[in-house]
């Protein structure tokens, strides 16, 4: 306990937290038992994770809220809670028992003599009234958001034995007045909650399509920036822009391979939409799919850059097909509904999601490979450009709500259902990020705590 | 520095040269010459067809007087063009073959059904439709240019069939 600050519980409350953003989480089968936690007001001195006059962060509010959104917790608001121990010894479990607290989590921060704060929080198991975790993040002030988010990874991993994914982004493109002539596309990335939104490409022009690279430090997008359509690799630390794809023609529908040196793509260079990859590296371009009477777009692809799946109209009507790329074989994958596009792979390869048609609504289907069941995951309007969590838990997609349009997010076993706030213009294309690996150069640390 | 200019020179002269020749037709290509015949001359030549072009020479509706440039539309999922759309085609065809100065930019579009991407290949399949058909009524490559704008710029932002049916389109327009 020594060098951890015993100090007042910050008084902010969860409810307080979640109502800056307003996010009405809906649950509406519920998970078969939700866990309750109850994440207790860190104690220490107000934290501001940015200069100004900004509400000191909250940071219990921040884990408790990364939780929740998973559907597989129940939070205790803090109001609700009998004590708000900050350490160990002011934990006592008779409390959280009455409560019907299955955990516990309690923490607390110091600011060290270089300025950076160092937040140690422990995880408590109710039952066995046991010390699960009990670790240390030391990091510079404009990192505590990633510091609650990394907690929230690690007790979420803890308890469901699933990796953590609320310390990731999300990319979306935000369009200021839609269908104005003043129009302006710009391209953000942001906290998978919401929070901290920061403009990376801005144009008059649209934009679409981002995807991230696997290393989340670069993106591909489709820009229209020329006039015509072109695919830009962007890296996000320094913002320098690369246009990879310039040909005559349909320049679109850009994924990075998994090891991050390829780049699939739809062009239509040489006639009609085709799939190619082009090597980032050599700027040797191959290329995938032949049907020169057919729409062949929207790559993705399969476990360790073996496979690409596809849309293609080769049957008459957009489907879902699957292209070996040592056999340039392809097989279709859908059979339901007459308009199937623009799939996803989960990240255990055996799961698609897409955008489905059925009795003319579009939808996002979820199908398994292997038994070839097919789930409607959502019930908005328009829903597009389904997009998951690296943990293959949750997806983000694109729909619309009076007119507008928003993202939402759901489970994948579509328990689990949120809109994230947004502010005006119209929000499309999002694409969740892969796991982001903790920077070095952040000089974020983690210790676990001797006990 | 020097001989490296001088060679510079020397190729520029020598393309200069090559694109002279090219010009100049080959012998084996010459038909035989003929005897030169009279023609009689029945009539005078005709006089040149009232002009078809509007002050901004924009080709015109003989019709109706108005601007050729012109919009078509489709059905959902569909890229194939009316017989209507074809006789009006026909009639900007025989236009930009009397006109080999002038040439059209085809736009397609598509409505915000469907994803942007397929939608963005759809709306190319829009514009080359309309291009095939100028193409195989003799109009040159070079006259004609196409772009997809996919479903990113709708006409009626409306989300009723009738917004859908006019955004559903390959936008001609002269330059």
């Amino acid at each position: 306990m020594k060098g951890l600050i015993k100090a007042i519980a910050i008084g902010l409350t969860l409810a307080a937290a979640l109502g800056a953003r307003a996010i009405e989480i809906v649950i509406t089968e519920g998970w078969d038992s939700p866990t309750k936690i109850a994440v207790v007001p860190f104690g220490g001195p107000p934290l501001r994770d940015q200069p100004g006059p900004v509400a000191p962060l909250d940071l219990a509010g921040i884990v408790s809220f990364d939780l929740v959104r998973s559907g597989q917790f129940d939070a205790l608001p803090s109001d609700n809670m009998l004590s708000l121990p900050t350490v160990a010894e002011e934990v006592y479990f008779r409390d959280w028992r009455i409560l019907g607290m299955d955990y516990v989590v309690i923490g607390g921060a110091e600011v060290l003599p270089d300025a950076r704060i160092a937040v140690t929080y422990r995880l408590f198991e109710v039952a066995s009234e046991r010390e699960i975790i009990s670790t240390t993040w030391t990091a510079p002030g404009e990192q505590l958001r990633d510091v609650a988010h990394w907690i929230a990874d690690e007790v979420y991993e803890e308890i469901t034995g699933v990796r953590g994914a609320f310390a990731t982004k999300i990319v979306y493109v935000l369009v200021q007045n839609p269908n104005a002539p003043d129009a302006t596309y710009e391209l953000t990335v942001a906290d998978v909650d919401g929070e901290r939104e920061r403009v990376v490409y801005r144009s008059s022009e649209p934009i679409l399509s981002p995807s991230w690279a696997p290393d989340g430090k670069r993106l591909a997008y489709v820009s229209f920036e020329t006039g015509r359509s072109t695919i830009v690799v962007q890296d996000l630390a320094t913002g320098a822009r690369r246009r990879v794809a310039e040909y005559p023609g349909i320049n679109g529908a850009p994924v990075f391979s998994p090891d991050g040196t390829q780049l699939a793509m739809a062009l239509s260079r040489d006639g009609n939409s085709e799939i190619y990859i082009k090597d980032l590296e050599t700027d040797v371009l191959r290329r995938i799919t032949r049907r020169p009477s057919a729409i062949d777009t929207e790559p993705g692809w399969g476990p360790e850059g073996k496979s690409l799946i596809f849309t293609s109209d080769r049957a008459g009507q957009p489907q879902i097909y699957r292209i070996d790329l040592a056999t340039s074989l392809p097989d279709r994958l859908t059979f339901q509904g007459d308009y199937n596009a623009r799939a996803r792979l989960l990240p255990d390869g055996r799961h698609l999601v897409y955008v489905h048609r059925s009795n003319g609504v579009y939808h996002i289907a979820w199908q398994d490979l292997e038994r070839d069941v097919v789930r409607v995951l959502t019930e908005t309007s328009l829903d597009e450009s389904p997009s998951l969590a690296p943990n293959g838990m949750m997806m983000i997609y694109a729909t619309q709500l009076r007119g507008r349009g928003i993202l939402a997010v759901v489970s994948v076993d579509s328990r689990v259902k949120y809109n994230l706030p947004s502010g005006l213009g119209d929000v499309r294309e999002p694409a969740w990020s892969p796991f982001m690996t903790v920077d070095a150069q952040t000089l974020a640390s983690r210790a676990v705590t001797a006990r | 520095m020097r001989p490296a200019y001088r060679t510079l020179i020397v190729a520029i002269l020598a393309g200069a040269v090559l694109a002279a020749c090219k010009q100049t037709p080959e012998v084996e290509e010459v038909e035989p010459i003929e005897e030169p015949v009279v023609e009689v001359i029945t009539a005078p030549p005709e006089p040149p067809e009232p002009p078809r072009v509007d002050r901004d020479g924009n080709p015109v509706d003989v019709a109706t007087g108005r601007p050729l440039g012109r919009t078509f539309y489709f059905e959902f999922d569909q890229a194939r063009l009316s017989e209507r759309d074809l006789r009006v085609l026909a009639m900007h065809a025989e236009y930009l073959r009397d006109f080999r100065n002038r040439s059209v930019l085809i736009e397609g579009h598509c409505d915000e059904r469907g994803t942007r991407e397929y939608n963005l290949a759809l709306g190319e399949r829009r514009a080359q439709a309309v291009q095939q058909y100028l193409s195989s009524a003799g109009v040159r490559s070079s006259q004609i240019e196409i772009v997809s704008y996919g479903e990113e710029r709708p006409v009626d932002s409306g989300d009723t069939e009738s917004a859908y049916a006019k955004n559903r389109r390959a936008e001609m327009v002269y330059r």
